[in-house]
């Protein structure tokens, strides 16, 4: 049982949740995830290690609502406990030489992208970050990346927050203003980190992305979140989730992110109708 | 004088039209009087050949002359000697191959049914809900098991019962392995294991459940800074296998790990749980191994129409004959000689059938057993909306990619003495199937409590040294 501590809405489906777990804590690194059970019958989720805090012993989740599981996380409050908190699982993003980074986040993507950049920035390297959001009720993290971007492109669909258009087009014009970067790193909705990788490769520029398939035990065991990453059979939760972005098969990848929809979306309408009976 | 029967009592069992609708215990047990019947078939040998096929050498002619004498908590006592889960292992054992091969009685007509008496001993006791066992003296010396299921259970036990502080970590939320997310509960009751876990927490060991070791803590820091003398792994087997045939990431395409472990730990079948599964109305689960048969009893029981595809013959099924016979009469279809080439899918990304070739039987192979051949042109199409693949596992790279000077084999599993589990790494001992890949429950046990004598030794050599 792991303490919620704060409980911050970012914006109307994407919540913010410092919990108590000194062990992650102490060892979480950006890119990681953990998995967690709101309750006893609860079923297994990654969610991605948005922040931690060694000293006070704390890990920072931000998630998105969109089935069952999220939706009774975000029922939860500042005092209550979480039943099951584990991790850090995953490689952590490698970092290590770095000089000059894009990262490109999408959607609540950015809460992975976010500690990324921020511990390339903190490790000298020259950051550049693009965001993308559907419109500006959705940002989230904004002055978290302007202070530690060197560049800050923001982008969105409807041209409400910063500028009308998708991250690939800031992306592009960097990268044809003759921005040399040793790597881009991206994180976000999958048709997104596709569309990057198809132009980074273009530019034959080295590109990270993070996948985050469905998972149950995420210890590399059940094999539900294996990917095929340069014609092989990858497992997400000890080989990734990073991996060579211009090596995924997207497409399946996709393919198999919606096996559950219809279940997803149920869960979630049960679970609403969960509380709203409760009130 | 001995019971001559040349049959062995048949096991009660839930019927088979029933059973399919339900995930209670098919092996109902037997009651008294057939356990005294049966008991009295076996001839008492001088030779015992039935313990020498025992990994664990249960005192198998002891216990059964126990019951005949109507002494069934000696004949528990007896059993317990040697066998840390007497109540699993008379369930999950495969004893055709074990002790009952070697029985005499089997020489001519049927072996005493020694797995059905060691069940039946150890429900008997476990009926009368005796007082928990008292902690015994601690000795001051801490040791960790890294993983709950068989080898970990059974060598925490041990040590616990030395007086050793242990403690367990478990990576996943509840502390039972492959014993609660592997084998389907109407093959092992999970309260049969959860008593298990309550009667080593009895003894002092403290269970600490969601500690991924390799990821959450290290075998160094358990060595260093929390003062473990020393770290029995038995972190099990890990990763499944696939065939890379096309179409093994279709949506509908299962690793038999990952059904079960929907379906028995995360309880996806039963009403409130919140993990989802899709209700293949045709499932095709490849493999021939107990796991198989785990996966296609589950489908079958949520509903589906089920085949399991292998590609030798019924002799060579490794699964346990109970278990196959089992899985014959709840309607699994056996497609023998089949062997899989491509999932196909549907527009949507969906599995609509597996494409296979028939094979038949050549020469034998290293294995001994008879080489699988093609049939040219025996290409075939079975109409299905699921396959779950039950190839085996690979062992989990967790550990082994975090912790120096623990050597591996070249497929990845620990390097582990014969008899002891010791390790390249000073204090550190490994058992199960993190060792010797995927095997059995009383392999894994054996080789936890022949680790937890090791680690005693190893420990008290070093305290008098």
């Amino acid at each position: 049982m792991n303490k919620i501590l704060e409980k911050t809405p970012l914006n109307p489906t994407v919540t913010r949740m410092v919990v108590d777990a000194p062990l992650v804590a102490r060892k979480a690194e950006p890119g990681q995830f953990i998995i967690l059970r709101v309750g006893e019958d609860g079923e297994r989720i990654p969610l991605t290690v948005a922040d931690y805090d060694r000293e006070k012993g704390t890990v920072t989740i931000i998630f998105q609502i969109v089935g069952g599981t999220t939706e009774k996380l975000n029922h939860l409050n500042a005092g209550d406990f979480i039943h099951d908190f584990v991790g850090p699982l995953g490689r952590p993003t490698e970092t290590e030489g770095l000089k000059k980074v894009a990262v490109v986040g999408g959607g609540v993507g950015c809460a992975i992208a976010y500690p990324v950049a921020k511990k390339l920035h903190e490790l000298g390297c020259e950051v550049h970050s693009v965001v993308g959001f559907r419109s500006k009720e959705l940002v989230i993290l904004e002055e978290e990346f302007a202070a530690v971007s060197d560049k800050f492109c923001r982008m969105s669909d409807d041209g409400s927050f910063g500028e009308k258009g998708l991250v690939t087009d800031a992306l592009r014009r960097l990268l044809e203003a003759g921005e040399q970067y040793d790597e881009v790193i991206t994180i976000g909705p999958l048709i997104m980190m596709k569309f990057v990788c198809k132009l980074t490769k273009e530019f034959g520029v080295r590109t990270i992305a993070s996948m985050n398939p469905i998972m149950i035990d995420g210890t590399g065991m059940c094999g539900c979140c294996r990917l095929t990453v340069g014609g092989k059979v990858r497992f997400a939760c000890v080989d990734g989730p990073d991996f060579d972005g211009h090596q995924i098969d997207f497409d399946e990848a996709m393919a198999r992110s919606s096996s559950y929809k219809e279940f997803e979306l149920k869960a979630r309408e049960d679970a609403c109708n969960l509380f709203r009976e409760v009130r | 004088m001995p019971n001559m029967d040349p049959q062995k009592h048949a096991m009660p069992t839930q019927d088979a039209e029933q059973r399919i609708h339900n995930f209670d215990e098919v092996a109902q047990g037997y009651t008294l009087e057939i356990a005294r019947e049966e008991a009295a078939r076996c001839l008492n040998c001088k030779t015992k050949p039935c313990v020498s096929g025992c990994p664990v050498q249960v005192h198998i002619p002891d216990f059964i002359r126990l019951i005949t004498l109507g002494d069934l908590e000696g004949a528990y006592q007896e059993i317990a000697k040697t066998n840390a889960l007497p109540a699993v292992c008379g369930r999950v054992c495969p004893q055709e191959n074990q002790c009952e091969k070697h029985c005499v009685r089997g020489i001519k007509a049927e072996p005493v049914g020694i797995g059905r008496l060691e069940r039946f001993v150890a429900d008997t006791h476990n009926a009368q809900g005796d007082a928990a066992p008292a902690a015994p003296e601690k000795n001051g010396h801490k040791v960790a098991v890294v993983g709950s299921g068989p080898s970990g259970l059974a060598c925490a036990g041990d040590l616990a019962r030395l007086g050793y502080e242990v403690t367990v970590f478990e990576a996943l939320h509840r502390a039972g392995g492959v014993l609660v997310y592997g084998i389907p509960e109407f093959r092992l009751p999970k309260a049969i294991v959860q008593r298990e876990i309550d009667t080593l927490q009895a003894l002092g060991v403290k269970v600490e459940t969601n500690v991924v070791i390799g990821r959450t803590l290290t075998v160094d820091e358990l060595m260093g800074e929390y003062g473990f003398e020393a770290v029995f792994i038995g972190s099990g087997a890990g990763l499944p296998k696939f065939m890379n045939i096309p179409g093994e990431t279709l949506k509908g395409v299962y690793s038999a790990n990952e059904f079960l472990t929907r379906v028995n730990l995360m309880r996806a079948a039963q009403p409130g749980s919140d993990t989802p599964i899709q209700h293949g109305r045709n499932v095709a689960v490849v493999g021939g191994g107990n796991v198989a048969m785990d996966a296609a009893r589950c489908a079958r029981r949520l509903g589906a129409e089920v085949t399991v595809v292998y590609r030798r013959t019924r002799e060579e099924l490794p699964a346990r004959a109970e278990e196959v016979e089992h899985a014959m009469e709840e309607g699994i279809v056996f497609n023998f000689l089949t062997n899989p080439t491509e999932i196909l899918g549907d527009d949507q990304g969906w599995v609509r059938a597996i494409r296979c070739l028939s094979m038949e039987l050549g020469e034998p192979d290293a294995s001994g057993r008879r080489r699988p051949v093609e049939i040219p042109g025996s290409e075939h199409d079975l109409p299905m909306d699921a396959v779950i693949m039950a190839l085996g596992t690979s062992p989990n790279p967790l550990i082994r990619d975090t912790t120096d000077g623990l050597e591996t084999q070249r497929w990845g599993g620990i390097i582990a003495e014969d008899g002891t589990g010791k390790t390249s790494r000073e204090g550190v001992y490994a058992g199960g199937d993190a060792v010797t890949g995927a095997a059995t429950v009383i392999l894994a046990m054996g080789a936890g409590k022949q680790a937890a004598a090791a680690i005693h030794r190893y420990i008290q050599d070093k305290a008098h040294a």
